[in-house]
């Protein structure tokens, strides 16, 4: 029988901070505007400019920190990362090395190895069909994107398949966008993952040689590329062969994996302590500054959701994802108390007539929500009349209550009115009363469905059913 | 144009006063700044010491400030926009910066005009000014002798008349051994008490800007126009005092603590010796008692420093690769021949040295024993310092181990070079302030003196160094 392999997976996440300037000067952060033209003699490297630290950027640092559960450093202190490229104009990038901003710390199910600063490197731009560096007829550098500042987070390596990569991820990338820091966009370039990925023999606890797979420009990229070097790796392992250490490209099209480096290749980078910066001291006031700016996060908010209000686990992921879901959800929970899960509920239908839209920003105010959840938990109205009342709210705002007069969506009583339209629709169905009669109580649906149509959808449907087998003698 | 053409009497007039006394003249109306300004301008554009690798036409717009009119004469590898600023190195040829340093800008407003740039070792990296891209600078005492380096281009011109002062930068000794060897005033101060932007860096943990002038007066006028917290260095800070100039006669009470042990190095010469035990008698004459005191560790300081300083500088002059300014070889040979054609191209052998010797000393598996030892040696000389200044005020010891050498005399061998700089780079590596001044001649060649102090105490060195000044009387080179 062939061994089992399990992945062992870690990512190495960059994430671009939404500071107003960049990381070492004071040129804006940008994206998307004419080459060159956000730059300065400090972020174009030229001789005797000096970097100045954004203590913003270090205030975003710390609040990740906290977010992470990480040890802040009291003291931590940048480094130079030496290697020559057209996108690094000083010939070395500012980054940490040794002695980070934060060190451990978890976020879910994955501990956190480090979060450290540095400065984005400038854009290249490949002139030429492929857009790649290999078979481009020149290349040009735009250093708009030079120096904006990145948060470089390190997971170990607890992650055990490409699913649960993706899923974390996006853990991560809630969890930073209701921070504030960053606008963690994939597309545009604000939030990078490499993987680091090895496998082993099921039952082992001895890392594999890993393989570093970078380029993973999208969520599905990174669940197909991970997929696609587990596979290789297997067969490779399979087959007698050994997993090389090397860096790997994959190709978003053509879903191939090629090698950039081999570990011989791999830079030397010659850290050393950045001179032209004195060490950061972390005071208490910049502390307290950063939790004073944290707000509860996903992972907190989705377990007080199922801890304390009793939601599904599928209501809390959904709320505690979309900060602006819950922050609704809290405004209609705190009009007169209803029942949370209802509250849940009703947000997630209103979400999904939103499409992407903060329902604060909607027609429907929260007071007018928990009304409708009122009325239908009073029975006063049924589930199908509260949906068209919720249509019209989303229309046009309004009182649900005034609502359901005007349309005459007030569900119905059991009583006599009741009885006769159950009796018209058991005649203008009769096959399947019969069937119903059979036993086939599946067949109920037609007669339900005229009923309803003829009172607007204000009946009861539990009511309805048991006047179906009484009038049917059941 | 009339007014700014000076007589040939007029010219040697302004040409022989400090800049104090210059400010002073125009200050009264006895010269006009146009005046002062031509008569530098006429003998900078005429250095045959190749002392200048770029002279201004014509002066910026006058702005009365305190040193209005005083023209001021910069090392090369200080920014200044749209001037070239070429580090001595053929690697910046033509640069012409897009802005200029913050020294620079600050004397400026106070009112000196940009004379012009100095020659200097390529990157601030030599003590002889050899290692110039642009050829060596000659000593006006002796032609044929180096004026010492890096800023040599400084100190000859301020030795030699073409200018009433300079600014220039020391790493190891860069100002005040030429300084020495040119039998001017040359003060390094405490590291961060002048801004570092805009200068371009050779090793960034040690450079720091100075004066070079005729007299300690001068030194403490421009050093007090130089100091200030610069918003864009992160590395600098306020000067806890304000820079006066020096009144003191005496220096009674002062503690002048001599490293004995340092002074037995091998290839002291006798002069130097002599002028220095000279000096030693003339200041407990002025009533200063002179203390033995130990360094223990400042025998390494030599070794330290050049893993040190290489080692930045492997990264500070990365930045030369052709691709956004400077010299650019072969770009369609692809990216890699021309980074190392420009390279090889643009740097001269003392830079391409240092820049293997850094770039060895940080590679991974030997960063521990020497970059990480280098600095435990820095760490042990500072405690060193700390120490010896409890039980004295100053230290003095000779600035320089030799005066000026012959061109071309240690050109092929480094080590002897490195050696001229072994008094005053235990001061560099602690960050400290130290002054030379002239103290005498051996064999006809100046001698000079290097009185350092604790961090900050720049008005301390320069009432000391006045008194020694005045007492000493030394005769500078008679300006031509």
């Amino acid at each position: 029988m062939a061994t089992e392999y399990e992945p062992v997976i870690g990512l190495e996440i960059h994430v671009q901070l939404k500071t107003r300037t960049k990381m070492f000067c004071g040129c804006p952060l940008s994206f998307g505007d004419p080459p060159n033209i956000h730059t300065c003699p400090v972020c174009l490297g030229l001789p005797g400019a000096l970097p100045v630290t954004n203590a913003r950027a270090i205030h975003y640092g710390l609040m990740i920190g906290l977010a992470l559960e990480s040890e802040l450093a009291p003291r931590s202190i940048f480094h130079r990362k030496n290697y020559f490229y057209p996108d690094l104009p000083k010939g070395y990038q500012i980054s940490q090395f040794d002695l980070p901003l934060c060190s451990g710390g978890r976020l879910g199910d994955v501990r956190i190895h480090r979060v450290h600063l540095e400065e984005d490197a400038a854009k290249l731009v490949h002139v030429g069909e492929s857009g790649r560096i290999h078979g481009s007829d020149a290349s040009i550098v735009d250093f708009n994107r030079g120096g904006t500042p990145l948060a470089e987070i390190v997971t170990e390596p607890d992650l055990r398949c490409a699913e649960q990569a993706r899923e974390w991820l996006n853990l991560l990338r809630v969890t930073l966008r209701q921070l504030g820091v960053s606008d963690v966009n994939m597309e545009e370039g604000s939030l990078r993952c490499d993987a680091n990925i090895s496998i082993r023999p099921v039952g082992s606890d001895e890392l594999g040689t890993k393989t570093e797979l970078k380029n993973m420009n999208s969520f599905r990229f990174i669940e197909r590329g991970i997929k696609a070097e587990v596979e290789r790796q297997t067969a490779l392992l399979r087959a007698g062969e050994p997993v090389v250490q090397e860096t790997l490209h994959f190709d978003p099209r053509t879903e191939r994996i090629t090698s950039l480096r081999s570990k011989e290749e791999a830079h030397d980078y010659r850290y050393f302590p950045e001179p032209d910066l004195v060490p950061i001291a972390i005071t208490p006031q910049m502390l307290e500054a950063a939790r004073a700016e944290l707000p509860e996060l996903p992972a907190a908010r989705e377990e007080r959701y199922r801890a304390t209000l009793g939601l599904s686990a599928d209501s809390a992921k959904l709320l505690a994802d979309r900060a602006e879901l819950a922050a609704y959800f809290e405004s209609v929970l705190a009009v007169d108390s209803p029942e949370p899960q209802a509250v849940a509920n009703w947000v997630t239908e209103l979400a999904a007539r939103l499409d992407e839209g903060d329902p604060a920003a909607s027609k429907v105010a929260p007071a007018a929500l928990a009304a409708l959840i009122g009325l239908l938990s009073s029975k006063a109205i049924t589930v199908g009349a509260a949906r068209q009342v919720l249509d019209k709210l989303v229309a046009d705002g309004g009182d649900p209550e005034a609502i359901v007069d005007a349309e005459g969506l007030r569900a119905m009583g059991g009583g006599d009115e009741l009885e006769g339209i159950v009796a018209e629709a058991i005649a203008a169905n009769a096959a399947a009363a019969e069937k119903i009669k059979a036993g086939n109580m599946k067949a109920i649906g037609p007669i339900i469905g005229h009923v309803m149509k003829a009172t607007k959808g204000r009946a009861d449907g539990g009511e309805v059913t048991r006047l179906v087998r009484q009038q049917l003698g059941l | 144009m009339s007014e700014a053409t000076p007589t040939h009497g007029d010219t040697a007039r302004i040409v022989r006063m400090t800049a104090k006394q210059l400010a002073d003249a125009i200050g009264a109306g006895d010269v006009s700044a146009a005046e002062a300004f031509a008569a530098y301008r006429d003998r900078a554009a005429a250095d045959d010491l190749n002392a200048f690798t770029w002279v201004a036409d014509e002066a910026p717009p006058a702005n009365g400030g305190p040193l209005h009119g005083v023209p001021l004469a910069v090392k090369d590898l200080f920014c200044t926009e749209g001037v070239p600023s070429q580090a001595g190195s053929r690697i910046l040829e033509g640069y012409r910066p897009p802005y200029t340093a913050t020294v620079v800008k600050q004397l400026a407003d106070a009112g000196a005009p940009l004379l012009g740039k100095t020659n200097q070792d390529e990157f601030a990296m030599g003590s002889s000014n050899e290692n110039s891209g642009f050829g060596p600078v000659r000593n006006p005492w002796d032609r044929e002798r180096v004026p010492g380096g890096s800023s040599g281009g400084s100190a000859a011109a301020v030795a030699a008349g073409l200018a009433p002062w300079a600014l220039g930068t020391d790493t190891g000794g860069s100002i005040r051994q030429p300084a020495a060897m040119c039998g001017i005033v040359g003060l390094k101060p405490t590291y961060g008490s002048v801004s570092r932007y805009g200068m371009i860096a050779f090793a960034s943990s040690l450079d720091q800007a100075g004066p070079l002038t005729r007299d300690v007066t001068d030194a403490a006028l421009l050093y007090a126009h130089m100091v200030g917290c610069d918003p864009c260095d992160s590395t600098s800070v306020a000067h806890p005092e304000q820079i006066a100039l020096p009144s003191a006669e005496r220096l009674d009470g002062v503690r002048i603590g001599v490293p004995r042990d340092r002074l037995g190095e091998e290839g002291l010469d006798a002069g130097v010796r002599a002028a220095f035990d000279q000096a030693l008698a003339t200041a407990e004459g002025l009533g200063a008692h002179v203390v033995d005191i130990a360094l223990p560790h400042a025998a390494h300081g030599l070794s330290a420093y050049y893993v040190i300083a290489p080692a930045e500088a492997s990264a500070n002059l990365a930045r030369f690769d052709g691709v956004r300014y400077g010299l650019r070889r072969d770009e369609d040979e692809g990216l890699l021949a021309m980074y190392t054609h420009t390279r090889h191209d643009g740097f001269g052998d003392e830079v391409k040295r240092r820049i293997l010797i850094g770039t060895y000393a940080l590679s991974s598996g030997y960063y521990d024993a020497y970059y990480g030892r280098a600095q435990q040696v820095r760490t042990k000389i500072a405690d060193d310092f700390r120490r010896a200044f409890g039980a004295c005020d100053l230290i003095a010891t000779p600035t320089a181990p030799t005066p000026a050498f012959g061109l071309g005399e240690k050109t092929g061998d480094p080590l002897a070079m490195y050696l001229g700089d072994i008094f005053t780079i235990p001061f560099s590596l602690a960050g400290l302030p130290g002054i030379s001044i002239p103290c005498g001649l051996s064999a006809g060649l100046p001698v000079g003196l290097q009185l350092a102090g604790p961090a900050f105490a720049e008005n301390r060195i320069l009432d000391a160094a006045y008194a020694l000044e005045q007492a000493i009387g030394f005769a500078p080179l008679e300006i031509a």
